[in-house]
C-alpha cells in the first residue's frame, strides 16, 4: 500500500478571514479558556464559575406549573409577543424593584434576554467606535466583552472600599473631554459588584449622582446582586431609586430566579425607552415570551420573595465557608474583600505573583479561579483573582482555599528560588476572558 | 453503513477529554472523530476517563478504543496501562511506547540513538533548582546553549508553557511558567527554520508518513491561540521545501516512529534548519480538530479521515489478536 502523490493545499483554514469586520479582531482561541474547560469537571473545584445555585428552587411545583401554562394558555405563551416585553412580565419587574427602592411605571420597562442584551442595547444606542465608557477597576468581565464589541474604549475608574471614587471619575471625564474623547456613559454594578465583592455607600452614590449631572454624564447601573444582601444591614437604596433622569437601569432575574430563562430587563427614561424598545425588535423581534409567563406565574403563585431569603441564607453559608477557608490556608501578604452579598470575593496575591501564570497550577491542584486580568483592559490586575462562593458547596469551598492555598505556597517558595518578586502588568484582550458560564 | 464499515462489526470507543490542559481540543479531537467514524456507518460511544468507561467496556460488543486524549494521562501512558490491563484492544503506541514518547527529555536522546538529528537538550527537575539554587544553573544553561533558547515543560503539549528565551533577564520567567506545567523543564538549542508536522500511519503494511504540512503562524509563534483558532495560521502541503528535504523529513519521522514503536499513529514535530531536519517532538495522541496538521495531511494523501480511522482501528484489532495468538 503506498500514498499517491500529495494533492496541494494552501489554506489558513477558514475562508473568510479578510471578510470578517474590524470589531471581530481578536476573537480568538485562548489558552486560559482551555483551562476553564477542565473547571467543570466534578474532580476540580471550580471557584471560577458565576453560576447561581438553583437547585432549591421548587423545581416540581414549577414544572407542574409550566404544564399548566402550556395547557391553559400556551397559544400566546409560545407566540410571539411585545417588543417591550409582556405587561404582565413588566408589572412584576416593578414590584422587584420596588425592594430597591425603585418607584418605576411598567411603560418605561423593557425586557430584554438577560441584563446583557440590555447591555448590548444600551451599548449600541450610544456608542459609536472610539467613544469611551467609564467602569469600575475592575469591571464585570461581560461588559468589556460587549463594550469590544462596539469598539468603545473603556477607560477604568478607582474603586476603594465604599466603590467609585468620585474624584477620580470626574478627574477621568475632564481628562478623556480635555483630548477630544466622547465620553457616553459611567457602566457601574454597585451592589456587590462583580468581580470585587465591593458595594457603593449610599453617599457615594449621591456623590456620584452630583458628578454625572455636573459633567452631563449618563449612569448605567447594573443590578443584578442587589437583593442577596447577605448581612443583616440596611440594603443600600439603588442609584436609580436616588435620580430617574440620569441613570439607565439593568436588571435581572438570573440570580433571584434562574439565569436559563434568560430574563432581564432595562428601565430607562422615557426618551431612551423609545430608542430601547426599536433596537429591541431590530435584534430579536420580541424577548422570549414562554420565559416572561413562566417568571409571571411563578411570582403569582409561589412565594417569590420567601425563596431569595432561603437563597440569602444558601449563599451566605458559602461566603463564610470561603472567607474562613481563606483566613485559614492564605500565605502572608494576600488579602481579599468581605463581600456583604452577591457572588464574589476579590483576592489580592502577594507581591509578585502572578495570578494568570498560576492558572495552570491551579488547575493541575484541580482548584480554579478567575485571574484578575480579565477584568481590565489596561493590563492590569495581574496580582489579582476573582473567587466566586455561588456554585460549590460551603464543603467544596473550604477544600478549594486549602488547594488554592497548598499552589500558593508552592508558588511562592519557586519564586523565591528563582528570585522573582517583581509584579509584571500582563495584558489580556477579552478572548482571554472566560466563557459566559464562568462570567 | 457504507461496505468499509460492514466489515468491521465491533464497536469503536472514541475516549476524549480528561483533566489535562488540552481537554478541550481532546473532546474536539474527539467530537471528530466519532461523527467521522458515524458517518461511515460504524458503531460508535463516545466516553470521556471517568468511571463510566469501565461499564462501557465491558458492555460493548467487540470494543476497540481510539483514544484522543491529549496530553496528562491521555499520552503518558496512564490511560494506555489501563486498557492493556483491561485486555481492549487500543489505536495507536502501547503504554510503554507512550510512556516514553510522551516525556521530551526521554523521548529526544532515544530518538536520536536511531540516528536521528535533535536539538542539543537538557532536562531539569524543579527540585534540582531549589536545592542548588537556581542562580548557578541558570548561568550555565545560559552559557551551554546561548540565546534564543527554547524552555518548555517536558511533558505536555499544545505549545503550554513555551517560551521562547532571547535574553538572561527572561530565563527565571520562562522557567517558573514551564513549571507550572510539568515537574520538569526542557532545555534546547533554539532551531531557526521552517515547522513541519509529519503524521505516520500504519494501515497495516507498516509505518507511512503522510506528506508534511507546513505551518506559519500569522503572528509568528505556533502558539496555543495560532494553533486552534482558525485563520492564525497558514497550512501548506505539501510543504515548500525541496523534494529531498521532505523525504528526509519523511524517513525522519518514520524512523521516530519506528523507534518509538508508535503502532497505528504518531505525529512527528520537525523543524527544517540551516542544516537540514530536526526531530523536535513527537505525539501520540495527535488533534484531529478542524485546525489540526495531521487531518491536513490526511487530505492531501488523499485519503478519508473516516476511512483512515476505520483503518487504524482494524490494525489496532489484528495486532491485538495477533498478540494474543503469538
Amino acid at each position: 500500500m503506498h500514498l499517491p502523490d500529495p494533492l496541494h493545499r494552501d489554506t489558513v483554514l477558514d475562508t473568510y478571514v479578510d471578510h470578517y469586520a474590524e470589531r471581530t479582531h481578536g476573537m480568538s482561541v485562548s489558552a486560559v479558556r482551555a483551562l476553564f474547560s477542565v473547571a467543570n469537571r466534578p474532580e476540580v473545584v471550580s471557584l471560577a464559575g458565576g453560576m447561581p445555585n438553583i437547585a432549591d428552587l421548587p423545581r416540581i411545583e414549577l414544572g407542574a406549573a409550566v404544564d399548566r401554562l402550556i395547557r391553559e394558555n400556551g397559544t400566546q405563551a409560545m407566540q410571539y409577543g411585545s417588543g417591550q416585553g409582556e405587561l404582565v412580565m413588566r408589572e412584576r419587574i416593578c414590584d422587584v424593584m420596588a425592594l430597591e427602592g425603585i418607584r418605576a411605571n411598567p411603560d418605561d420597562v423593557v425586557v430584554t434576554c438577560g441584563s446583557s442584551q440590555g447591555l448590548d442595547l444600551v451599548t449600541r444606542l450610544f456608542c459609536d467606535p472610539g467613544d469611551v465608557v467609564l467602569a469600575e477597576a475592575p469591571t464585570y468581565v461581560g461588559a468589556i466583552g460587549t463594550f469590544n464589541s462596539y469598539q468603545a474604549e473603556i477607560h477604568h475608574v478607582a474603586m476603594d472600599d465604599d466603590g467609585l471614587r468620585p474624584d477620580d471619575l470626574r478627574t477621568a471625564i475632564r481628562t478623556l473631554r480635555a483630548a477630544g474623547k466622547k465620553v457616553k456613559f459611567l457602566y457601574t454594578v454597585p451592589n456587590f459588584q462583580n468581580p470585587s465583592g465591593i458595594t457603593q455607600s449610599l453617599e457615594r452614590r449621591r456623590d456620584l449622582l452630583a458628578v454625572a449631572r455636573e459633567e452631563d454624564l449618563l449612569i448605567v447601573e447594573d443590578n443584578p446582586y442587589g437583593l442577596l444582601q447577605l448581612d443583616a444591614d440596611e440594603p443600600t437604596p439603588a442609584i436609580r431609586s436616588l435620580d430617574g433622569d440620569n441613570v439607565i437601569y439593568l436588571g435581572s432575574f438570573s440570580k433571584t430566579f434562574a439565569p436559563g430563562f434568560r430574563v432581564g430587563w432595562v428601565l430607562a427614561p422615557h426618551a431612551v425607552r423609545e430608542r430601547l424598545l426599536i433596537a429591541q425588535e431590530a435584534a430579536t423581534l420580541c424577548p422570549p415570551v414562554f420565559s416572561q409567563f413562566v417568571i409571571s406565574q411563578y411570582m403569582t403563585d409561589f412565594d417569590w420573595k420567601g425563596q431569595i431569603v432561603a437563597f440569602r441564607d444558601m449563599y451566605r453559608a458559602r461566603r463564610d465557608a470561603m472567607l474562613t477557608g481563606l483566613a485559614e490556608h492564605m500565605p502572608a501578604g494576600t488579602s481579599w474583600t468581605h463581600p456583604r452579598g452577591g457572588f464574589f470575593v476579590w483576592v489580592t496575591l502577594p507581591e509578585g505573583i502572578d495570578a494568570y501564570a498560576l492558572l495552570p497550577r491551579a488547575v493541575t491542584a484541580k482548584v480554579a479561579y478567575v485571574p484578575g486580568t480579565a477584568f481590565f483592559t489596561d493590563g492590569l490586575g495581574s496580582r489579582n483573582m476573582r473567587l466566586s462562593f455561588c456554585f460549590p458547596t460551603a464543603e467544596r469551598i473550604l477544600e478549594g482555599t486549602r488547594r488554592l492555598g497548598e499552589v500558593l505556597h508552592n508558588e511562592l517558595e519557586i519564586h523565591k528560588t528563582f528570585g522573582l518578586g517583581v509584579d509584571v502588568p500582563r495584558h489580556i484582550d477579552a478572548t482571554g476572558a472566560p466563557a459566559p458560564n464562568i462570567s | 453503513m457504507s461496505a468499509a464499515a460492514s466489515e468491521f462489526d465491533g464497536t469503536i470507543v472514541v475516549l476524549a477529554g480528561g483533566l489535562s490542559h488540552e481537554r478541550d481540543v481532546s473532546l474536539r479531537s474527539g467530537r471528530r472523530v466519532a461523527q467521522a467514524l458515524r458517518d461511515l456507518g460504524c458503531s460508535v460511544l463516545e466516553s470521556d476517563v471517568t468511571p463510566e468507561l469501565f461499564w462501557m467496556l465491558q458492555t460493548a460488543s467487540d470494543p476497540v478504543v481510539f483514544p484522543v486524549v491529549h496530553g496528562g494521562v491521555g499520552e503518558d501512558g496512564s490511560l494506555r496501562q489501563v486498557l492493556e490491563l483491561l485486555d481492549v484492544p487500543t489505536v495507536g503506541a502501547s503504554a510503554t511506547a507512550a510512556r516514553l514518547a510522551f516525556d521530551k527529555s526521554i523521548c529526544t536522546p532515544v530518538v536520536a540513538t536511531a540516528g536521528v538529528r535533535v536539538p542539543r537538550q537538557a532536562a531539569l527537575p524543579q527540585e534540582m533548582f531549589q536545592e542548588l539554587g537556581a542562580q548557578p544553573l541558570i548561568a550555565r544553561l545560559a552559557e551551554e546553549f546561548g540565546f534564543p533558547l527554547v524552555v518548555k515543560p517536558a511533558r505536555g503539549g499544545s505549545a503550554l508553557g513555551y517560551s521562547k528565551v532571547t535574553q538572561a533577564s527572561e530565563l527565571p520567567a520562562a522557567i517558573v511558567g514551564a513549571f507550572s506545567y510539568s515537574p520538569v523543564v526542557v532545555f534546547e538549542e533554539f532551531i531557526d527554520g521552517v515547522e513541519v508536522a509529519v503524521g505516520v500511519i500504519d494501515r497495516g503494511s507498516g509505518p507511512e508518513a503522510l506528506p508534511a504540512v507546513e505551518i506559519r503562524p500569522r503572528s509568528g509563534a505556533y502558539d496555543y491561540t495560532a494553533r486552534y483558532t482558525a485563520g492564525e495560521t497558514r497550512f501548506i502541503v505539501p510543504a515548500e521545501i525541496d523534494a529531498d528535504v521532505a523525504a528526509e523529513c519523511a524517513e525522519m519521522a518514520v524512523s521516530a516512529h519506528v523507534r518509538l514503536n508508535l503502532a497505528e499513529l504518531s505525529r512527528a514535530d520537525i523543524i527544517v534548519g540551516p542544516d537540514g531536519p530536526v526531530f523536535i517532538e513527537t505525539n501520540v495522541a495527535p488533534g484531529l480538530t478542524e485546525t489540526s496538521t495531521v487531518p491536513l495531511g490526511i487530505e492531501a494523501a488523499g485519503l478519508g479521515l473516516a476511512s483512515l480511522c476505520l483503518d487504524l482501528v482494524r490494525v489496532a484489532r489484528q495486532r491485538h489478536l495477533s498478540r494474543h495468538a503469538g
